[in-house]
């Protein structure tokens, strides 16, 4: 199996972490007329990068949503991230 | 003709110590120009090519494949062949790939072994048989057919099953798709591959695509590791790695990739001869003519581009099979293997422009592309040879994602594709 590391919890087996996107998506500002093609794109599409990756993954015991850094060809770990500002830690 | 496949060539060619077998297919140089070229040679690009060639008359095609023919998903899938779909799109679709399959190895005068004997959904409770019935109405609808067996018709058909009352997920029944079964992978390439060939198609190994040369908003050319080759027309068939080509010539995908996992066991006396799927104990297998249990199940958890499979799937499918069939718990795994499938939001496939003129996709098939292979080359060769698509296909074109009108075939038929 491998590991991946969570922010809070370090190193941990990859069977308890869920893929919940890619990294970088900017939800359309609604307030004003959003286009379909760019609603679409928001909604459909991804980069789906082969090598370097940047995705949103959750830690499902302890919740935390951060972002992780991988080669999607090579499988490693490139790093993380946290989503949380500063000042909430 | 001395080429064709027959008893009598084959007896022919005993008697001289099978000395006199020719290759099937040229290794032709890339011409600077094609009318169109084909990005994939895997089952879809080449049964694409064969179709322009033969329905719509174009001969000036090449197939362009960085590696190996078949050497992606069309050789690492598990073979299964059905039409067991809830959407009349998706009836539509996956039973004309049935039909052209039933007639494929004459048609092709190469044999892909294609073998109905059957494609078993299996049923664990008794909502799940009332949502069987309700999935078979739907199929019938559709135009394909599917027939429902209680818990005896399943022992009849497949014994090794796990019968207990205290089983995991006790069988109930089973929805059958008796026109479903199993097909040779790789003589489905090399059967298109020769016959496409033969009617005049470039078929070029050892090429890969590096680069799009974008015009004026129009693809006119592909850099290739052999050189810039250009064409007037394009169609990529390259599925798992349909986003690294989008990324290249710069249009957005619906697609998520993920490694999709098979494995085959040492060979066996016969044990089972009919495909037997569960969802509940998430696996599959069926037995191949040499013996082996051929035997998958769910895609890989992470997204991913690496042709191997990580430890959790396998040991939730092979765990799956043991409650499953608990006889065969014993049985050695010879080889394990993975493909790189193109997974959409609705498990429907893409077919349709890029949104670059020129170029066309032929993607997005996930986990189910080998069966569909006669009818995406088919209804691909359409869209190529016409600019419109064919009516079975429209219904896949990417606009869907834009209108919202999607086929989503993971929720309605409960099955991982």
């Amino acid at each position: 199996m491998q590991q991946f590391p969570c922010p809070f919890c370090g190193l941990r087996d990859e069977r308890e972490f869920h893929f919940a996107g890619e990294a970088g998506k900017m939800r359309p500002d609604t307030s004003g007329e959003v286009t379909q093609t760019d609603w679409s794109r928001y909604l459909n599409s991804y980069k789906n990068r082969e090598g370097k990756a940047s995705e949103v993954w959750v830690h499902l015991p302890c919740q935390e949503y951060f972002i992780m850094h991988r080669d999607t060809l090579s499988m490693k770990v490139l790093g993380t991230e946290q989503l949380r500002r500063q000042e909430e830690i | 003709m001395s080429n064709t496949y027959s008893a009598f060539s084959l007896f022919k060619q005993a008697f001289r110590g099978h000395q006199g077998w020719q290759p099937v297919w040229r290794n032709p140089e890339p011409k600077p120009e094609y009318d169109i070229i084909i990005i994939g040679g895997g089952g879809h690009g080449l049964a694409t090519a064969y179709y322009l060639a033969k329905n719509h008359g174009i001969k000036n095609i090449a197939v362009l494949e960085k590696g190996w023919l078949g050497g992606g998903n069309t050789g690492r899938n598990t073979t299964v062949i059905r039409s067991n779909y809830f959407y009349p799109e998706s009836c539509a679709l996956y039973d004309l790939s049935v039909r052209l399959y039933e007639n494929l190895s004459r048609e092709l005068n190469y044999n892909v072994m294609f073998s109905q004997r059957g494609m078993m959904v299996l049923i664990h409770s008794e909502a799940e048989m009332e949502m069987a019935v309700r999935g078979i109405n739907a199929m019938k609808l559709g135009g394909t057919d599917a027939q429902l067996l209680d818990a005896d018709g399943v022992k009849k058909r497949a014994p090794i099953l796990n019968f207990r009352q205290d089983a995991r997920f006790p069988i109930h029944g089973a929805l059958i798709q008796e026109r479903g079964g199993t097909g040779r992978h790789d003589a489905v390439a090399w059967g298109y591959a020769r016959a496409a060939d033969r009617l005049g198609v470039d078929i070029i190994q050892n090429c890969e695509v590096t680069g799009v040369i974008v015009e004026g908003g129009r693809v006119t050319g592909v850099e290739t590791s052999l050189g810039k080759i250009r064409a007037s027309r394009f169609g990529a068939a390259i599925a798992g790695h349909s986003s690294v080509l989008a990324e290249m010539a710069g249009y957005d995908l619906p697609i998520q990739s993920y490694a999709l996992q098979a494995f085959v066991s040492e060979p066996l006396k016969p044990v089972i001869d009919v495909v037997a799927f569960t969802a509940a104990y998430g696996a599959y297998f069926s037995q191949s003519d040499k013996g082996g249990l051929v035997m998958g199940g769910g895609l890989d958890r992470v997204p991913s581009y690496g042709q191997r499979g990580n430890m959790p799937m396998q040991e939730a499918v092979l765990s799956g099979l043991i409650e499953f069939a608990p006889a065969l718990a014993k049985v050695k795994i010879l080889r394990q293997w993975a493909g790189i499938v193109d997974v959409t939001p609705d498990s429907s496939p893409v077919i349709g422009p890029s949104g670059i003129d020129g170029l066309y996709l032929n993607c997005g098939w996930g986990t189910g592309g080998f069966k569909a292979i006669p009818a995406g080359g088919y209804l691909f060769a359409h869209l190529l040879a016409t600019g419109d698509h064919h009516e079975i296909s429209r219904p896949f074109d990417p606009d869907r994602f834009k209108t919202a009108r999607l086929i989503d075939e993971g929720a309605a038929s409960g099955i991982a594709h």
